[in-house]
This record gives C-alpha cells, structure tokens and sequence, in this order.
C-alpha cells in the first residue's frame, strides 16, 4: 500500500491510502472526537462529531478518505465550539438522564460532554417519548438513550448473516427496533458485543448493572481521548 | 465591608445538593466566615430580609410553588447558581416528563396498591402540579451551571471562592460529572 502526506492543523501526517482522515490522525497521535465510528466497522457518518474543514469544506472525518497534500482543519475554535453544539444537541434530543443511567460513567456520549465541559446544553430539551423494549431475555433496548448512531445495526449480526437491529422511521421519528426472534436467540457473547457496540446506554444486558464502582468507569478520570 | 450574602433553596430536589454543600467538611467554617446566610435550609430563614449576592437552587420546576420559588430568587439575587443535574435539566423527577399530568397523579393516588383514600388532592393551599418538570434556565435567567448528581462538593466550594474572590473558575476533569 502507497503512502501519502496530508496535514492536520499544520501538522505533517502520513497516511496509508484508502485510510480515512480519523484512522490516520490516530496513528499520528492526533486525536479527533467520534461517536458512531467503531473501529472495525465500515464508517457511517451518521452523528457528524468528527467534522474537520477540507479546503473550506466541512466534511465528516471518519468517512473521508486522507489525500496526498491535504490540508485538515481540526481543532480550531469553530469546530470544537461546533462539535460541542452537536454533543448538547444529542443530549437534549433524547432524554439522556445520567445520574439514572447503567452506563454512566463509561458511556461515550457522556465522555464527549466532559471532554466539552458541557455544563448546560445551549439548546431546549424536546423530552420525546420513546418505548423501552425489554422482551430480550438477555438485552434490553432503552431508545430513550440512542443516539441513533447504528453501530448496532451494522455490527451485530447472527451467524448465518441476519441483522438483530434495524432502523425504522424517518426524520425525528427514526429510531432502532430489535427482532424479537433473532434478540431471543443471541448468545452471552453476543449479548455482550452489542452492549459495547452501544455507545451509550440504549443497548444493556439484563442483570450485571452497576458492577463497577464510581470513580473505577473508564471515564472517570481521564477524558476520552487520552489514550491517543 | 459586609459580607457576601448567599440564599439557597431546593426546588423538586432531593437536598442531595445541599447534602454535597455540608460535604465540604471543615472548609464550612471557613464559609461560614466569609459569608452571610439569608434564605435557607440551613438556617432556616424562610423568606428572602434583604437582597443577596449569591443565590444556590437545586432542583427542577414541577409545580406553581417551584416557579414562584425560582422567581423570587431572581428577584432577589444578584447571581444564580443552577446546581445539579435537577435544576440542569429536570434529573429523575423529569422522567414523567413524558407521561401525561393525569396518569401519573392517577397512578400516585387512585390505583397505587397502598392507597386508602382514594382521592387525588385538591385544594387551594396545594401548588399545582405542572405540565412537565422544567430546567431552571427554561423559566428564568441563570448565570452558572454546577453539574453533578450531585455536584462534587469540591466543585461547589471551587465556584463559591472563584465568586467571592472575583476571579476565574477552573474546572479540572474530576468534578465536572453528569452522575
């Protein structure tokens, strides 16, 4: 494979081709906030957090391929002021109640909101009504929490090829629903990956909540990010 | 010079808040010499006797009484403090937010399995129930935030010495938290 030099902020970066701009600023200890990216899973750009500027151009980062010569905007007061406002949008679009929360404390969603130091979101709260579907033996799905960033629908397939989750709506009325059959069937494995493919709190396994102590979560004490 | 004067007051709260004040252990000595108290549970003034510096308020708005609370308090405090995610954006008494006002006194009074009267309160002298818990910032104007469930007692302190002393709050990573 080729390789190319972009730069991030001024930065001089080398890339592999076909290496989106995010997976190239990671491997050159530059850090650009993600929500819906996972790593090992084809890109979506569905929650927009990774947002840098391309040749006056705001392009999502997790889904842009890197280019010889490139010059990447990333961590300028305007676009971490516009990352925040999207992280405050998502908190009062859904109704994220941390403190009742099982994830908190190692929920990415959250992560982001320390990381911006949010401390009131700039937007008012929509308070949407959403279902919660705990039918699953195993998992229960909790749509008040999701952020619609479908790391589940595209991670979180049966052995013979089935998808568990799927989207259904359009607009502000878009949301995850789960097959009840295939949900049933899911392995303790299973279970599991789809609890960490969550980002958040929608995705949870019955019965091991709140295993890990305050102060222990993984962002606890150190911001996401760090480890970049 | 006289001291600052601080008011405080826990709206639909838990005193969970009030709770994380005490908890800043002996440095309340030291507040209680830097600062005057006025309206508070902590000394138990029940109306506002003279206008404050600095006004504390945990807890959303979900009735009559709350909102005429809140308003009094920007009435008479200089600045106000929205304290804990309650008084941020509702907190736990918000999660009714999405079932309508007559199912949930419904469910409270009329079918709840302890009941004996089965009658839902109604008289003069109670403050109505709202629509939906409100944030403090969605009914008046509010100068800071103090996150937490509840704030860490540092953060409270922290913010409290940055007013008094005119002079920037720094927000170190460990007491900025949502839970």
């Amino acid at each position: 494979m080729s390789e190319l030099q972009f730069t991030i902020d001024g930065k001089d970066c080398k890339a592999k081709s076909g290496q989106t701009i995010v997976e190239a600023a990671r491997e050159n200890g530059i850090y650009i906030p993600t929500l819906c990216n996972f790593q090992g899973m084809k890109p979506a750009g569905t929650c927009r957090i990774c947002t840098v500027k391309v040749a006056g151009r705001y392009q999502a980062a997790c889904t842009t391929p890197a280019a010889p010569g490139m010059i990447v905007e990333s961590n300028t007061p305007e676009i971490e002021d516009m990352r925040k406002a999207i992280v405050e949008m998502l908190f009062v679009e859904g109704n994220h109640m941390c403190p009742t929360c099982e994830k908190s404390g190692n929920c990415e969603l959250q992560a982001l909101g320390y990381r911006y130091t949010m401390l009131a979101p700039r937007f008012p709260y929509l308070w949407p009504v959403r279902e919660v579907d705990a039918h699953a033996p195993k998992i229960y799905l909790d749509r008040n929490r999701c952020v619609q960033c479908l790391r589940c629908v595209r991670g979180i397939v049966t052995g013979d090829g089935k998808h568990v989750f799927a989207l259904s709506q359009r607009g502000n009325k878009v949301g995850i629903d789960i097959d009840a059959q295939l949900a049933a069937g899911l392995s303790e494995d299973q279970a599991k990956k789809a609890m960490d493919q969550c980002p958040v709190g929608a995705i949870l396994r019955k019965e091991i909540g709140f295993a890990v102590p305050i102060g222990r979560r993984k962002y606890d004490g150190k911001p996401i990010g760090s480890e970049v | 010079m006289s001291k600052p004067i601080v008011a405080t007051a826990s709206l639909a709260g838990c005193f969970g808040c009030h709770m994380s004040i005490l908890d800043i252990d002996e440095r309340i000595l030291t507040l209680i010499d830097l600062v005057e108290f006025n309206k508070s549970p902590i000394d138990d003034i029940k109306k506002f006797t003279k206008m404050c510096d600095i006004g504390i308020i945990e807890g959303g708005c979900c009735n009559s009484e709350n909102v005429e609370n809140l308003r009094a308090f920007r009435k008479n405090c200089k600045i106000l403090i929205s304290c804990g995610e309650c008084a941020i954006m509702g907190g736990l008494p918000a999660m009714r937010n999405g079932i309508p006002v007559k199912e949930c006194l419904e469910e409270a009074y009329l079918k709840s399995p302890t009941v004996d009267d089965t009658i839902i309160p109604n008289d003069d002298e109670l403050p109505m129930i709202l629509d939906r818990v409100y944030p403090l910032h969605e009914i008046v104007k509010i100068d800071y935030y103090l996150p937490g469930c509840p704030p860490r007692a540092d953060l409270i302190w922290e913010a409290l010495v940055a007013l008094l002393n005119n002079k920037p709050l720094s927000l170190p990573y460990e007491v900025v938290k949502f839970d």
